[in-house]
């Protein structure tokens, strides 16, 4: 515990910092899972980490601790200088997840309210930071549409313009572009990289797509199950400006092969089976 | 306010033309086969009965109305209230839920004879009583239902705004329920028309439909009791529509959204 308040005290300023971090599901039964054992992670202000591993390497689950959406079993999560819990409670960061998960009965503009809504900002800031919002992720005319007039693509930009309305330092996103198909998808990745560009947003991104993860990220950290742990944590560095040529650069696909091997390697070095779960697109 | 009513309007039709062709069928077979009064009424018998008696029709009509009426507005107002109670305490739910389905299993007509038993059986009270039972166990299963089924994804949401109980009521249980509320008057309304005409039934005053139907048949005035009916099934439409006219004015856009997800 001393050693966990010394480092949080030297290190203030990280985004998000983890140390020694563990989660075993059902402890003490015969169903026991360690889903997460001793991960360490430090996230800078300004980076895009992705987290990437076959399912069952507990990336979704360093996610939601990060997000203390679920309490960990050992170590410590600090976000923004805060414990996990306190920077929850005064919502230092923003989370969007697979399915966007717009409330129907609310329109577009009125969705990305309701963050500052719970915040208790009055109406007339609220409309005003929406359309703000709205513009950065270029839906301006949409305002008063209901989620269900709009496509998969539209609801899941809605659903980041949300994550982002009370300009949260920090975005936390599960598999946000999972269910998208593959040219909405390539876009929205474009899209994620201008947007947080724009509002120098620090990114902590699960996904299990090798490109997605290499494109979007200044990191890239490997994962792998049973127990769920940290294997490898690879540098992309591919600029600031990332853009078409760069999905045909040889230096992503180098990256591409670095990370698939990785990955590769993390299945083989200790379980001896081959890997899977991973998606090569 | 037109548009959000042709729905409705567009809906009407095809039901109005099979009842028109259902009534010529029936028309053309008692005519056709020559049969007598007392087996089956021709449609255009019971149409001059229905004109003749309009008055004593129309009279029994808003008696049976007004209870069902009132079972409905109290039924739904205590489902309600009991679905909200239900789903903020878990203890009460487990408390309830299996008493209601108890008490949901006793056939309506018991009840209707206890009730006239403890009350004036003069009075009106054990009809809307009756009513007011069966709308109560509508309302309370959907509204209960509405206010717990949160989709996980919201509820992630709603914990990672550091929304309190009384937030993920307000903004998410609430508007969740409204569909499922509107769904049980949909099904409740017509049930409590003919809850009230079944009430009738078991004594007391003689002044509503089902009271009305049993003593014109009774008496072998089957034109008149068919005209009784007729009038008992033009009450039940008009709750039924009062209920859709009511959802589709509420709910904008209707109830067939694409959820996503």
């Amino acid at each position: 515990m001393s050693e966990v308040v010394g480092m949080s005290a030297v290190v203030g300023m990280r985004a998000v910092e983890v140390v020694g971090l563990g989660k075993v599901f059902n402890a003490g039964k015969a169903s026991q899972v360690d889903a997460l054992v001793d991960i360490n992670l430090a996230v800078e202000p300004g980076e895009f980490i992705s987290l990437i591993g076959p399912s069952g390497c507990g990336k979704s689950t360093l996610l939601r601790l990060i997000a203390n959406l679920t309490e960990p079993s050992s170590g410590a999560v600090t976000v923004n200088g805060k414990p996990a819990k306190q920077a929850r409670l005064e919502q230092d960061y923003g989370m969007a997840f697979q399915q966007a998960g717009l409330f129907e009965w609310r329109t577009v503009a009125k969705n990305i309210e309701l963050p500052l809504e719970l915040k208790g900002w009055d109406r007339s800031k609220r409309r005003a930071r929406a359309r703000e919002m709205l513009e950065l992720v270029k839906l301006s005319d949409f305002a008063d549409h209901m989620p269900w007039q709009l496509s998969g693509g539209m609801q899941q930009r809605i659903a980041i313009a949300r994550a982002l309305a009370a300009h949260p330092p920090i975005l936390l996103m599960d598999e946000p572009f999972g269910a998208l198909d593959e040219m909405t998808r390539e876009h929205m990745q474009a899209e994620l990289l201008r947007i947080c560009a724009e509002t120098k947003t620090t990114v902590i991104f699960v996904t299990h797509s090798i490109p997605e993860a290499v494109y979007l990220s200044t990191r890239v950290v490997v994962m792998s199950p049973r127990p769920g742990r940290i294997t490898d944590i690879i540098d992309v560095p591919l600029g600031a400006e990332r853009d078409l040529d760069t999905r045909e650069s040889g230096d992503f696909f180098g990256k591409i092969t670095e990370v698939r091997e990785a990955l590769r390697g993390a299945e083989y070095g200790t379980a001896g089976h081959a890997p899977k779960g991973v998606d090569d697109r | 306010m037109t548009a959000r009513l042709s729905p409705v309007l567009h809906a009407l039709w095809p039901p109005a033309l099979l009842g028109a062709l259902l009534l010529s069928l029936w028309q053309a077979m008692v005519r056709g086969f020559d049969l007598q009064p007392y087996f089956l009424v021709a449609p255009t018998d019971i149409w001059v009965a229905l004109t003749d008696n309009w008055s004593n029709v129309w009279e029994a009509m808003q008696v049976s109305g007004t209870n069902a009426a009132f079972g409905l507005l109290f039924g739904t107002i205590a489902g309600v209230l009991m679905s909200f109670l239900l789903s903020r305490f878990r203890i009460a739910d487990e408390l309830v839920t299996p008493m209601s389905i108890a008490i949901n299993a006793i056939p309506a007509f018991v009840l209707v004879s206890v009730f006239n038993n403890m009350f004036s059986s003069t009075s009106e009270v054990p009809r809307r009583l009756m009513v007011t039972l069966v709308v109560f166990f509508v309302v309370l299963v959907n509204v209960a239902k509405g206010l717990r089924q949160v989709e996980p994804v919201h509820a992630e949401l709603m914990r990672s705004y550091a929304a309190s109980g009384w937030d993920v009521m307000r903004k998410v249980r609430i508007p969740n329920a409204i569909p499922f509320l509107f769904t049980a008057l949909r099904i409740s309304a017509p049930l409590a028309v003919i809850y009230a005409y079944v009430s009738e039934y078991f004594g007391g005053a003689q002044n509503g439909l089902g009271s009305r139907i049993t003593s014109n048949i009774a008496n072998s005035k089957n034109a008149v009791g068919w005209a009784y009916v007729a009038g008992a099934c033009l009450l039940g439409l008009g709750f039924y529509l009062i209920a859709i006219v009511v959802e589709a004015v509420a709910t904008p856009g209707g109830r067939n959204r694409n959820r996503e997800g």
